[in-house]
């Protein structure tokens, strides 16, 4: 039965289980480069679950699949039993209803304030009367700590500042998980920690299910409950960071403490160097 | 053999691209009955497209009218028949001057500001953030533009060819002495209701495909400042030869 579950494209019968994402032997190429193969991993509910890996491992194009922006070529994601890549476009509308995301950059929309930024998916799905939507967004805006900066436009933000506002706007219809791409990069540690104690509170005050995808070992540490670590197109280690920090994998030892020198190469495939340096140029 | 892989390639991208495009217009129309419903949004895009394009609009149509008054006299006056500039300026604007500039000049500014505009958006994530707010940027943000376009362009026709007639008048009728009376006589006499219908037909037909060619270069720009510059010239270029094209094929349709 579990079988013939698995290769039904429909929409699985599974009952609510603990995991709100699975992710089942997902195969995914660009061209003839393979981004995954078999790569399978389930994210749990109400917890904090960090996605790490070297840059290239394809961990964005992994919330790309869990969201539907692309399909996989083999393989299943399930989002609380619903086959994400089987769904029709206002299905997956729907889903997305129950989904927040956090964009490297912000993303937010250029030609509205912050204010109007945080209010847009509330005047676009709700048809709340004006107040209701104003007390919705400054109370978004004030537990990022922006309510003051409601009237500014998104050019006179700093990364830290449009980052805080996306996250508002994120929240702002209350969903159940919170995906975060990168929400480090390219922070202040002032900003970052911010970052980290907002992702922490929005977590464990909401009961969220949140997800980060990230590099940065140090606050992911601090902030994940259970972590895995993508390579070679598949899950190299999953555990909670002190089980990773000692996992005996060579290509996890090198991430998880930053070595040149391991299964990751620093220099991308080349030619020998003496040989094209030597060689003819004309 | 290179050159009939390159022509053979050429083709078969002009037709991926045409079938692209009416793709694309068909997701358009289907979410304009939805984006009707928010006219704030199509008002806002109608003075984008429309009234700040209104200053060139106005000083080309005035410019093209003058020459139109200089040549125009300069030739009639050779057979002496420099009474009929009224008709012929009249004809010029109101069948093809009128709406062909117009089309011309609304691709270069707003066109351009369209298809930067929704390529910038796509570069920047924030067509995919809109998507992941579950809000479809084909009816929030290409259908307002597409409509404000389409309803922009015959207004700004209309406009262009008040202000040329009346850089003919200022050229012929002030500065050369054509008499006055015979000039709108003339003109009245001569440009019918069918001209005139022609030429709105025209500005509506020049107007869609413009405003077609301009989201749909923005909305499949490539993701980076490089893709966005070719959208915008290639919306330019683009929009440029198809306007010529159809206002052949309207000619010879409406003749």
């Amino acid at each position: 039965m579990a079988q013939s579950a698995q290769t039904q494209p429909e929409v699985s019968q599974t009952p609510a289980s603990d995991n709100l994402v699975e992710i089942r032997d997902v195969h995914y190429s660009v061209g003839t480069r393979p981004i995954f193969s078999g790569l399978s991993m389930t994210i749990p509910r109400g917890r904090i679950t960090a996605v790490m890996g070297p840059s290239g491992t394809g961990k964005t194009t992994l919330l790309r699949l869990m969201t539907g922006q692309i399909k996989p070529d083999r393989g299943q994601i399930l989002f609380d039993g619903l086959d994400v890549a089987t769904l029709s476009r206002s299905d997956l509308f729907a889903l997305r209803l129950r989904m927040g995301m956090l964009f490297q950059n912000g993303a937010l929309l250029t030609d509205m304030d912050v204010f109007e930024n945080v209010a847009f998916p509330l005047r676009e799905h709700t048809n709340l009367p004006h107040s209701l939507i104003r007390n919705i967004v400054l109370t978004k805006l004030q537990a990022v700590g922006l309510r003051g900066a409601a009237q500014l436009m998104p050019a006179e933000l700093s990364g830290g500042m449009a980052r805080r506002v996306a996250l508002a706007r994120a929240m702002a219809t209350d969903p159940e998980i919170l995906i975060y791409d990168e929400p480090f990069t390219g922070l202040d540690p002032i900003s970052m920690g911010m970052i980290v104690r907002l992702v922490r509170q929005m977590n464990y005050a909401l009961g969220i299910t949140s997800i980060v995808v990230s590099h940065d070992v140090e606050e992911l540490a601090i902030l994940a409950d259970t972590s895995y670590i993508i390579a070679g197109g598949k899950v190299a280690a999953a555990g909670t960071f002190v089980e990773l920090k000692d996992h005996g994998s060579e290509i996890v030892n090198q991430f998880m403490h930053g070595l040149a020198d391991g299964p990751v190469p620093f220099h991308y495939p080349a030619p020998d160097y003496y040989e094209q340096l030597l060689a003819d140029r004309s | 053999m290179n050159l009939l892989r390159e022509l053979l390639e050429s083709l078969r991208h002009f037709l991926a691209t045409i079938g692209g495009t009416t793709l694309f217009l068909g997701r358009v129309l289907g979410q304009v009955p939805r984006a009707l419903l928010r006219p704030g949004l199509i008002i806002e895009q109608v003075h984008n497209a429309g009234a700040l394009s209104l200053v060139i609009i106005m000083t080309c149509g005035l410019f093209v009218g003058a020459v139109l008054g200089l040549q125009g006299y300069d030739l009639l006056q050779r057979f002496g028949s420099e009474d009929a500039l009224g008709t012929a300026a009249g004809l010029a604007l109101v069948k093809e001057l009128g709406p062909v500039v117009t089309a011309l000049l609304f691709a270069g500014r707003a066109g351009t500001a369209l298809a930067s505009e929704i390529g910038l958006m796509r570069a920047t994530d924030q067509l995919t953030a809109m998507e992941m707010m579950a809000v479809d940027p084909i009816r929030r943000v290409v259908a307002p533009r597409f409509l404000g376009g389409v309803i922009a362009m015959p207004l700004l026709t209309a406009i262009f060819i008040a202000i040329g007639v009346f850089g003919v008048q200022v050229v012929g009728v002030q500065v050369f002495g054509v008499d006055a009376a015979s000039f709108w006589s003339q003109m009245r006499a001569s440009v019918g209701l069918d001209d005139i219908t022609e030429g709105i037909i025209k500005g509506c037909v020049f107007g869609l495909a413009c405003s077609l060619v301009a989201v749909y270069e923005g909305y499949t720009a490539f993701p980076t400042a490089e893709g966005v510059g070719r959208a915008t010239t290639r919306t330019v270029v683009t929009s440029a030869v198809l306007t010529l094209i159809l206002d052949y094929m309207l000619t010879a349709l409406m003749l």
